[in-house]
């Protein structure tokens, strides 16, 4: 290696050896071996204070007191080669490191727990193509399942659908679109139907649509409406109707103003701008917006409780008759006192929680693509339609230059 | 070069033809959601008046319920149900303060949209499950540490139990069961994801400038998040826990399961016995006559204008904190 001579006085060398890479991670293998040591530490010492100190018992007062031994440990190590602020920050890091794991735990613990309960009762096929109709409660789990409950969930949130999609979709599009008195009106009247508690819609529906039975008889009308899945659904969209539009709502306005003015610019129409331009553009959290309020509207008991009516056979006509769904069958199973009962309770609540859970990650794989990036498939759409406009502009050039002539 | 013929003056009236059938149709549908949101507001009100004409004012200050000897009111269950969403929101809020933080400022950025993800798909968790969790699983454990509580905090007056002598080692444990702690700590579970998605939206709205900022002074991690991510996310956190609590108030399901209901003013939260405003409506709208089910229609809409003021309050706190950056351009 040559050295550089010194060509300007003044001018240092530069050095002969590259700079050192300097380390930009936060966390230094230093600390991980801190935080370690201190909760060896403070494991060891709850150990110690439980078995041999003092008469203490339970898991729960086990962790708990190892996590705050772990804090003051870990102080104290890191108390011994840096000052207050840093101390402090490690403390509240530890902590929020801890409530973030203790809320995930929490989640596991729920989803597991439902899971390992209702193993019993799915694992026999059964559970999946039968009713309940001739399982007693005294019956083993080879028999019974919860194929009604299953097609009620079904039936109950498609009719839901079939009335939120459009209205909620068109009202969102509403309070998106249009300005003025009437609009801020509607908006104010739907967010504060957001609030309304689930069990109220049931009571509404229980009260305006099955009750009024009574009045129409001694008015000579005959609308027979009896405790059936349509009124459920009824119910199902009441409770539904504000959250989708809500949520479709804020989609909406997220598009970007100067895309639909570019469309308007260009001589589209309002309704051209809403087809072309922010539909697509919204296209995923619409998406996400209507399966997020599905989840809500599939997992709620209250409004089904009051509406639905309990039954154990296969009903799959919504119109007439009780239709049990999955909530409601969880709901009235694990109050009995027989075990296999409660098993199929929590079967149907795994169904259920697998119900969601499949939802959901439809939900995210719609909403997961922005609208630029489109898969291959759409890559070659464009691709076809770019060029069918590059052919069509040449024509029209050829025939206008044909024209001039 | 020839002059271009004149252009003709355009016509600037709003679009007409198709767009005239899409304003209306778009129309309609606000006026039809409208019309069904007033609907179920106006029917709730309209058949609850029947029940506070004849309870008239001490449908606030009467305990008991019997409507069917007209003698009902909603002090017990309205008292019941803020202590259980109060007690919620004690456990969700650090929970979800936690967590927020935990994703907007620790998580590294590779498990920052999984955890985003799972905190999403704890809210969509339905009710049931968790009120399933709450009886079967949390109840159980969650004994020992009402009992705890109740015998070192018994000078705090919520956690006072009594008929239980907690030196008393044979002593029942009965009297720790279904009580408005264990009903708390259940719907807490269902709020947190709630709250915590707000507030991890307001902290992460926390311009980078001022973060850089912070460091640049030398502030370590910690003192950038108080006093930069924290002022600016005081609004989200606020009207997020509003928000939560607009929920708690009204959860039914995991709260029917776990209590069992009492109609007296119950302050000892750690103490079997607790009631709610909807778990009211779900044990008793099947048994009702005319009086009783309109006095049911009125704990509703007293339920549900409690909810609507908390649910307000937040919205504003929520709008009111947002610089409005990120609207419409």
């Amino acid at each position: 290696m040559t050295t550089v001579p010194h060509l300007v006085p003044g001018v240092q060398p530069e050095p002969s050896e590259p700079e050192e890479r300097r380390v930009t991670a936060t966390v230094s293998g230093a600390d991980v071996t801190v935080a370690l040591g201190a909760l060896i530490a403070g494991i060891s010492a709850t150990a110690l204070i439980y078995y041999w100190l003092a008469p203490f018992s339970g898991l729960l007062g086990f962790v708990v007191v190892s996590f705050v031994m772990f804090l003051v440990f870990y102080a104290a190590l890191v108390w011994l080669d840096a000052d207050g602020p840093a101390v402090r920050d490690r403390l509240v890091g530890a902590v929020v490191h801890g409530l973030a794991a203790l809320l995930l735990l929490a989640l596991v613990c729920v989803v597991s727990f439902t899971v390992w309960k209702g193993y019993r009762a799915l694992v026999h096929w059964n559970f999946f193509t039968q009713d309940l109709q001739l399982a007693g409660p005294l019956q083993p789990l080879t028999v019974g399942g919860a194929l009604h409950a299953v097609v009620g969930t079904l039936e109950q949130i498609g009719l839901a659908l079939v009335i939120t999609v459009p209205l909620g979709l068109l009202c969102a599009l509403f309070l998106a679109e249009l300005r003025g008195g009437f609009t801020r009106f509607v908006r104010t009247v739907v967010e504060a139907m957001t609030a309304l508690p689930s069990i109220v819609a049931g009571l509404f529906i229980y009260a305006a649509v099955l009750l009024i039975h009574d009045e129409q008889q001694r008015l000579g009308l005959n609308l027979h409406f009896d405790k059936s899945g349509l009124a459920a659904s009824l119910a199902i969209t009441v409770m539904m109707l504000p959250i989708m539009i809500r949520a479709a709502d804020v989609v909406l306005r997220l598009v970007p103003g100067n895309l639909k003015e570019a469309s308007l610019a260009l001589g589209a129409s309002r309704w051209k701008t809403v087809r072309t331009v922010v539909l697509p553009t919204a296209r995923p959290g619409l998406a996400t917006a209507i399966i997020l309020a599905t989840a809500r509207g599939v997992g709620e008991t209250s409004p089904v409780l009051l509406t639905a009516g309990y039954t154990a056979a296969l009903n799959a006509d919504p119109f007439h008759g009780p239709q049990v769904s999955l909530p409601l069958a969880t709901f009235t199973l694990i109050k009995s006192p027989q075990p296999n009962v409660v098993a199929r309770g929590f079967g149907t609540a795994a169904l259920l929680l697998a119900l969601v859970l499949i939802l959901f990650l439809i939900a995210r794989l719609a909403g997961g693509r922005a609208p630029q990036d489109l898969s291959p498939r759409q890559q070659r759409a464009r691709a076809r339609q770019s060029a069918r406009d590059v052919s069509r502009f040449a024509r029209r050039m050829r025939t206008t230059r044909k024209e001039e002539q | 070069m020839t002059s271009a013929p004149l252009e003709q003056r355009r016509r600037l009236r709003p679009s007409g033809g198709q767009d005239r059938v899409f304003r209306i149709i778009l129309r309609c549908a606000g006026a039809a959601v409208l019309v069904l949101m007033v609907l179920v507001g106006a029917f709730l009100f309209s058949k609850a008046i029947g029940a506070l004409r004849i309870a008239g004012w001490s449908f606030l200050t009467t305990e008991e319920w019997e409507p069917d000897s007209h003698h009902f009111g909603i002090a017990a269950v309205l008292t019941g149900t803020i202590l259980i969403a109060g007690v919620a929101i004690s456990i969700a809020v650090p929970l979800a303060t936690g967590m927020a933080l935990y994703v907007s400022e620790y998580a590294p950025a590779r498990v920052r949209r999984l955890l985003i993800n799972m905190v999403d798909l704890m809210a969509a968790v339905p009710s049931v499950v968790y009120g399933l969790w709450g009886f079967a699983f949390l109840q159980g454990n969650v004994i020992g540490l009402a009992r705890w509580l109740s015998t070192y905090f018994a000078w705090f007056p919520l956690f006072k139990v009594t008929g239980s002598d907690p030196r008393d080692p044979l002593a029942t444990e009965t009297v720790y069961t279904s009580s408005t702690f264990i009903a708390g700590m259940v719907v807490a579970l269902m709020v947190t994801p709630v709250i915590c998605s707000i507030m991890r939206e307001a902290f992460s709205q926390a311009p980078i400038g001022e973060r850089e900022g912070a460091y640049a002074l030398g502030a370590t991690r910690w003192g950038m998040i108080r006093s930069v991510v924290i002022p600016f996310g005081r609004g989200g956190m606020i009207g997020g826990t509003m928000l939560g609590l607009g929920r708690a108030l009204g959860e039914t399901i995991a709260v029917y399961l776990i209590i069992s209901p009492v109609f007296v003013i119950q302050p000892h939260v750690l103490q079997n016995g607790a009631n709610s405003v909807s778990a009211l409506i779900a044990l008793r709208y099947g048994e009702s006559g005319p009086v009783a089910l309109s006095a049911l229609m009125a704990a509703g809409v007293a339920l549900f204008v409690l909810t609507l003021i908390v649910n307000f309050a937040a919205g504003s706190i929520v709008a009111r904190s947002r610089s409005g950056a990120e609207s419409e351009a």
